[in-house]
């Protein structure tokens, strides 16, 4: 009987012969991610009054979700963080000038093909996109990591997504997953692990492989899953990581999967995620023409360089509508210093657009919130209620093409109209 | 850990996230007294109250979805809540929740029966849920995750079994 991704790589990171659904394995992570929180795994470690690290080589630390600071209590909480890993030698420390832990860790070269991460983040399962198996967990247990080297999982069952591809015009990754989550609801994969399949896949960037994996989340994913290939040799190959540093895991044609899903890419209109929860899609046509007052595009779901580019080959020549706010804040450093020498940087500003430091920006709070009675359409992974600002403003959830016509309009805008 | 835990039941609904739970603003504290002002403050203060003053939280399927912040578990714990008892939990929540010591139970015919305001009673070892006199079943924890519960999390948990052991390894 053939075997998952899920399932082989867990039995080689704990070390064991056979890792079927169910079983609880004590699992060897090879790197333990943190973001702005890693003070919190500080602080515990000091509640434990213990110095000791399994191995401070796993351990990576990125301060993301508020950054730079705004308070002296956040201030301070990032000169722990950066203190402890000056004084305990761990080097893959990210300041707050890096961006969204995600894409700093996969652009450093650090997330690698059959690896094992875990991170105090929930949306960890965006490294299936370089065929790792990531995962979101507690600080506690990430410290516990930190201490033992080690954490207990249970082997998941894994659903298998073949996507159909190309897609129709006009359509993206992002509205590939709305509809998936729509369709399965927030918690149609709990437990298990998202293999995406599919013609779709073949081909398909690394930047959108990561959008899938990413908003996996949202279906209650343990983690996501793209098959390691020439796109992510080659993508690992541009960061100084070549085949022999790593292992890649592939599942088996007759490995047996809990159930198999297909999205048909070909005929897949935009689609919209309305408040407050992600499972709540539409079709676009379903809300075009709800008022907004501000765009975001962000988050670890969509702000990577590619997701950029398709906001400003829309919104190029054209204006935000008035009395509306664009928020454009990209993903990490290298994204910023890529549109600005390629000029897209210039398209967004002359639009209109208030592009902020790369982070976690609005997504996690961290400017951009809402007054009460508002409504953004946003490019990033959740809508709950509260999560910018008010709990009672509202956030519609998009592509960047959604989001780019969305900003032009001033209402919630078919980007197939800017489209040729 | 032989005793009944539980009390006064609030209930809530399905796909309960945790930016409802515990929201982001808050984060900056991991003091659970302080998180519990906070827990459930997007739902109005009639919750919150009601809240404060129960000691079981009900929940329908997906109980605590969406980000992976811990504080969802301990500001509940700092709210004097004993137990979670839910039809279903996001993985995530049900892990913070052993992992910080508070009892995560599945058991969808109990939290079906659950009253808003009325009494639910947990026997752990045995794995029966007790709702106004009557019984359900779930299956009860497995043995390394009752010693994270009866150690009262997995911090305390390592601080009491695991240290020791690597010290004394250590010689």
């Amino acid at each position: 009987m053939g075997k998952t991704f899920a399932e082989k790589v867990l039995a080689r990171a704990a070390g064991v012969t056979e890792a079927t659904p169910g079983k609880v394995l004590d699992v060897f992570p090879d790197l333990y991610m943190s973001p702005m929180a890693s003070w919190r795994c500080i602080r515990t470690m000091e509640k434990l009054g213990t110095d000791q690290i399994y191995d401070v080589d796993r351990i990576a630390m990125v301060m993301d979700h508020i950054a730079p600071a705004q308070t002296t209590k956040t201030a301070d909480d990032q000169r722990v963080c950066r203190e402890y890993a000056a004084r305990k030698g761990i080097k893959k420390f990210y300041d707050v000038n890096a961006g969204i832990a995600h894409l700093v860790l996969s652009e450093e070269g650090h997330i690698r093909p059959g690896m094992v991460v875990i991170g105090s983040d929930s949306h960890t399962t965006i490294y299936g996109s370089l065929g790792a198996f990531g995962t979101g967990v507690g600080f506690s247990e990430l410290t516990a990591a930190w201490v033992t080297g080690k954490i207990w999982m249970k082997v998941p069952q894994s659903l298998k997504v073949v996507i159909e591809g190309p897609l129709a015009r006009g359509s993206s990754s992002k509205d590939v997953m709305l509809k998936l989550i729509g369709e399965l609801s927030a918690d149609g994969a709990t437990y298990m692990s998202v293999e995406f399949h599919g013609s779709y896949i073949e081909g398909l960037s690394v930047s959108d492989r990561m959008t899938l994996c990413n908003l996996a989340m949202e279906l209650g994913a343990k983690n996501g899953f793209v098959r390691p290939d020439e796109i992510t040799r080659s993508y690992l190959a541009g960061r100084g990581v070549a085949p022999d540093q790593y292992g890649e895991l592939h599942p088996d044609s007759d490995a047996v999967y809990v159930k198999s899903v297909t999205i048909d890419g070909r005929s897949l209109a935009p689609q919209i995620a309305c408040p407050h929860t992600v499972d709540n899609v539409k079709p676009i046509e379903q809300v075009v023409g709800t008022k907004v007052n501000q765009v975001f595009i962000g988050s670890c779901a969509n702000a990577k360089y590619e997701d950029l580019v398709e906001a400003a080959q829309i919104l190029k020549g054209r204006k935000v509508a008035s009395g509306v706010r664009l928020l454009v804040s990209p993903a990490s450093k290298e994204i910023v210093a890529r549109i600005v020498k390629d000029g897209t940087f210039s398209i967004l500003l002359e639009a209109g657009a208030l592009i902020t430091n790369p982070g976690c920006s609005a997504c996690a709070g961290d400017g951009g919130v809402m007054a009460d009675g508002e409504v953004t359409l946003s490019t990033a992974n959740r809508n709950f209620q509260g999560r910018m600002g008010s709990y009672k403003a509202e956030i519609y959830l998009g592509s960047p093409a959604v989001a780019a016509a969305t900003a032009i309009k001033g209402v919630i805008a078919d980007p197939r109209e800017f489209i040729k | 850990m032989t005793e009944k835990i539980g009390g006064k039941v609030i209930k809530f609904g399905n796909n309960v996230n945790t930016d409802v739970i515990i929201p982001g603003r808050y984060l900056v504290s991991i003091d659970p007294l302080e998180l519990a002002k906070h827990a459930f403050e997007p739902l109005g203060l009639e919750v919150q109250k009601r809240l404060w003053a129960s000691q079981v939280v009900v929940g329908g399927s997906n109980f605590g979805c969406g980000s992976a912040r811990e504080q969802a578990a301990s500001s509940l714990i700092g709210a004097g809540i004993k137990a979670v008892i839910a039809k279903s939990f996001s993985r995530v929540f049900f892990r913070n929740c052993i992992n910080t010591g508070l009892p995560a139970v599945e058991c969808p015919e109990a939290a079906e029966a659950a009253l808003d305001g009325g009494e639910l009673w947990l026997d752990l070892d045995a794995g029966i849920a007790d709702v106004q006199g009557k019984n359900y079943r779930f299956a009860a924890f497995p043995e390394s995750l009752k010693q994270l519960l009866d150690a009262g999390g997995l911090i305390p948990y390592i601080a009491k079994y695991v240290l020791p052991q690597q010290r004394a390894a250590k010689g």
